[in-house]
């Protein structure tokens, strides 16, 4: 049977058909739909949301000892989080094949960087495997647990944005059982202390070597003859671009493309006139067909940076100049935060408050964009509330208003240990959590504050505030983010408290069903209306500055915070 | 083929364009359809590419490969005149949402038309969201831009009709096929002239 399954659902396709049990994930795009697509689709696979990447990995690593089919999904930058238990879980006996799925985003359309997490397996030593289809995204992760199993390695799946996001046609197979677990000891394999990782290092780069002549004998990495006077090594969707691009040409094409087929590549090389290396990030590939002494073009020719596509290659090999496009001068359409947003309102109000506001991930960078303009640093997942602590310990006391905002989801991603940081060292800064009830940005994830788990069950729902004092905060208040005017006190009153602080903005995300907006427009008197701008200032969608006067459209939602800020009284009533 | 639907995040089109992708799958082609999700969601620009024929290889459509531009709305439907290619088949859909830059006031919101004949003159306005309002569900335009679409292409209504079928809960099954019957008789005499053009 056929399906058009987008590479993400293919992925989890391929968990099914591989006989996957367990599958752990943080949420972050483009990884996201593929623990989505196993929870909804497959319910023999038991499927959780982690608080982040590290724990992801760490329960599918400890369900891989018991002898289950694991995965661990996430994004680049999640691999960064989840890299320490990555760098040893080698040294370890992998039981049940346990797979880690990294999906990149080249060209940075939802991420911080664009880093080619290639580099980690080659870093890890473990194989890695790049889809460069949907079909080959569910072949390959069954492969992957093959690979896993027979050389008891990690094998991590690698998928870029188009991979994730791209739909095709596939193939379904047969679904495969999942594994009794079983308990066994095996304490000089899993006890990784020094005595124990010394005789296991060895063992990694014996298997490297062995998984070198897999490399060369995978039905993945394959030679497809055509005109030898241009041969292309490629893999992942860049293989399709330059496929596109030269149709006729040769190419070595490699789904597994670490480590290596040195072989093959050697064969290749002696079979075509001028050979080239097409891959989209950095020179990965072609840095190592150049340490075996072959000569190749690449990177001399093709950008490091953001994604290819078929013109790219095209223009790069055939030497010509890409074609000249008329840049058309086009009003831009960025994202933004929705109508109704609770973070406006309280981004606002910090910045009326005359506040520096060290950012974070979510929905609230947004607030970025003018007319807002309130993000003042953004890095990574709970970055924010350090670099608060950080900066208000460089001024010394009371001297400026630090602050640092964080969303829900990140809080208990990586701001926890922070903010305990900035407890413990008696620091001063303002700490807002804004607290919608979901993992907004990645479109909707339950998370340990909401009371169910991926699959809607019933579950502990943490009390934000009660955390945030056992963490050492003396100073802690809980405020509606609608009622701007009780906000703005609150936030003055934090910030003129001698010591820590937080405010919990708690507002459920206008996505959900819980919100807490009447969801009918309102209305402007244009009679009333001056003009003064003040509710253009809050950058709201729904908001247009029409014939001199404020227009409210019907995208509004009526969550009233425009008609509390404006002075004349002419925004109110329902259309 | 090469079929671009362009638009505003939360208009749709993703739902758009994997049922364009099913009904071609359904029809024997090979399909390829490449999105970008994410950030897109939260009212920003959005362009899918739909592909399909006997062998697809890149997902995403080459610049001047474009045949049908399928655009939800006005502005967007110029963002990506470089995917065109000459004498491309335009619909755009009469619905203007203000980017930032036009909301507050810096900048009127530009004639795209003329942008756009620069590269073709088979452009088709249609009624898509007044016909949705009219049926007293705004969010059901996409389904009615699909019905404009369809006409362009080869198969026939019902596979479409079936893959609405099997795509759709069945207690929004109904509205929807309305809505793709209204849209297909949204395409104009004129422009079915053009289909001969088109391979």
């Amino acid at each position: 049977m056929k399906k058009m399954l987008s590479g993400n659902e293919a992925i989890a396709r391929g968990a099914l058909e591989a006989g996957v049990a367990f599958a752990s994930a943080y949420p972050g795009t483009p990884s996201t739909e593929i623990l989505e697509a196993i929870a909804s689709e497959y319910p023999g696979i038991h499927a959780e949301w982690t608080p982040n990447e590290k724990v992801a990995l760490e329960v599918a690593a400890g369900a891989s000892y018991a002898g289950a089919r694991s995965m661990a999904v996430m994004k680049h930058v999640g691999v960064n989080v989840a890299a320490d238990p990555l760098m040893t879980l080698p040294y370890t006996l992998i039981r049940g094949g346990l797979v880690l799925v990294s999906a990149d985003d080249p060209e940075l359309f939802s991420s911080q960087n664009e880093q080619d997490n290639r580099h980690y397996a080659r870093f890890a030593k473990i194989p890695m495997l790049e889809p460069s289809t949907s079909q080959e995204a569910k072949d390959m992760m069954i492969e992957a647990v093959r690979i896993s199993e027979k050389y008891e390695t990690p094998v991590m799946l690698r998928t870029t944005t188009r991979i994730s996001h791209s739909l095709g046609v596939v193939e379904l197979g047969k679904e495969n059982g999942v594994r009794k677990p079983s308990l066994e000891r095996h304490p000089a394999e899993w006890v990784m202390l020094p005595a124990n990782a010394r005789v296991r290092h060895p063992i990694i780069e014996e298997r490297i070597l062995s998984l070198k002549s897999l490399s060369d004998s995978s039905a993945f990495n394959s030679i497809e003859m055509g005109d030898p006077s241009l041969g292309i090594i490629s893999s992942g969707v860049a293989y399709q671009y330059a496929k596109e691009a030269f149709p006729d040409a040769s190419f070595l094409k490699l789904g597994m493309s670490y480590p290596l087929p040195e072989e093959l590549i050697r064969d290749f090389a002696s079979r075509v006139r001028e050979l080239w290396v097409v891959e989209e990030l950095d020179p990965f590939m072609e840095d190592q067909v150049k340490a075996l002494g072959i000569s190749c073009r690449g990177k001399d020719r093709l950008p490091m940076c953001g994604e290819l596509n078929p013109d790219i290659i095209r223009d790069a090999i055939a030497g010509g100049r890409p074609e000249a496009v008329e840049e058309r001068k086009l009003p831009p359409r960025p994202p933004s935060m929705c109508p109704g947003c609770p973070h406006r309102s309280l981004l606002w109000a910090l910045k009326r408050n005359k506040c520096f506001i060290a950012g974070d991930i979510g929905c609230y960078t947004l607030g970025f964009l003018p007319p807002l303009d309130a993000i003042d640093t953004t890095l990574c997942m709970g970055a924010g509330i350090n670099h608060a602590h950080g900066m208000a310990k460089a001024f010394g006391p009371g001297k400026e208003k630090i602050t640092a905002v964080i969303g829900d989801s990140t809080f208990y991603h990586s701001g926890i240990t922070g903010l305990l940081n900035l407890a413990y060292n008696n620091g001063t800064a303002l700490v807002v959590i804004l607290d919608n009830s979901t993992t907004a940005m990645t479109g909707s994830q339950n998370h340990p504050g909401t009371g169910v788990t991926i699959r809607g069950e019933q579950t502990i729902s943490l009390d934000l505030e009660n955390l945030v004092k056992s963490l050492g905060i003396g100073w802690v208040r809980t405020v509606d983010p609608y009622d701007v005017k009780k906000t703005r006190k609150d936030i003055k009153e934090a910030l003129a408290h001698d010591g820590p602080s937080v405010i919990i903005s708690k507002a459920p995300c206008v996505l959900l069903k819980s919100r807490k907006v009447s969801g009918r427009a309102l209305t402007v008197d244009t009679d009333t209306c001056t003009g003064c701008k003040v509710c253009i200032g809050l950058g709201c969608p729904a908001i247009e500055f029409r014939d001199e006067k404020a227009y409210i459209s019907d995208m509004c939602v009526g969550c009233g915070v425009c008609a509390e800020l404006c002075a004349p009284g002419a925004i109110g009533g329902e259309k | 083929m090469n079929v671009m639907m362009t638009g505003v995040g939360g208009q749709g089109i993703i739902l758009a364009s994997d049922m364009l992708s099913e009904v071609m799958m359904r029809s024997g082609c090979d399909v390829k359809k490449s999105e970008i999700h994410g950030m897109a969601q939260r009212g920003g620009s959005v362009m899918s590419h739909v592909r399909f024929s006997e062998r697809v290889a890149s997902p995403l459509i080459p610049y001047g490969k474009c045949d049908i531009l399928l655009s939800f709305e006005e502005l967007e439907a110029a963002r990506y005149v470089r995917y065109l290619k000459k004498d491309a088949v335009v619909i755009i859909n009469r619905y203007r949402l203000a980017p930032p830059s036009v909301i507050s006031g810096q900048e009127p919101y530009p004639d795209v038309v003329p942008i756009i004949r620069e590269k073709t003159r088979n452009i088709l306005m249609v009624e898509g969201s007044a016909v949705a309002e009219e049926m007293g569900n705004a969010r059901g335009v996409n389904i009615i831009l699909l019905g404009v679409l369809s006409t362009f292409l080869e198969p026939p209504e019902s596979v479409w009709i079936d893959a609405i079928n099997t795509m759709l809960k069945e207690k929004i099954r109904a509205v929807n096929i309305e809505g793709f019957k209204r849209g297909r008789q949204l395409n104009s005499p004129v422009m079915h002239n053009v289909q001969g053009g088109m391979s």
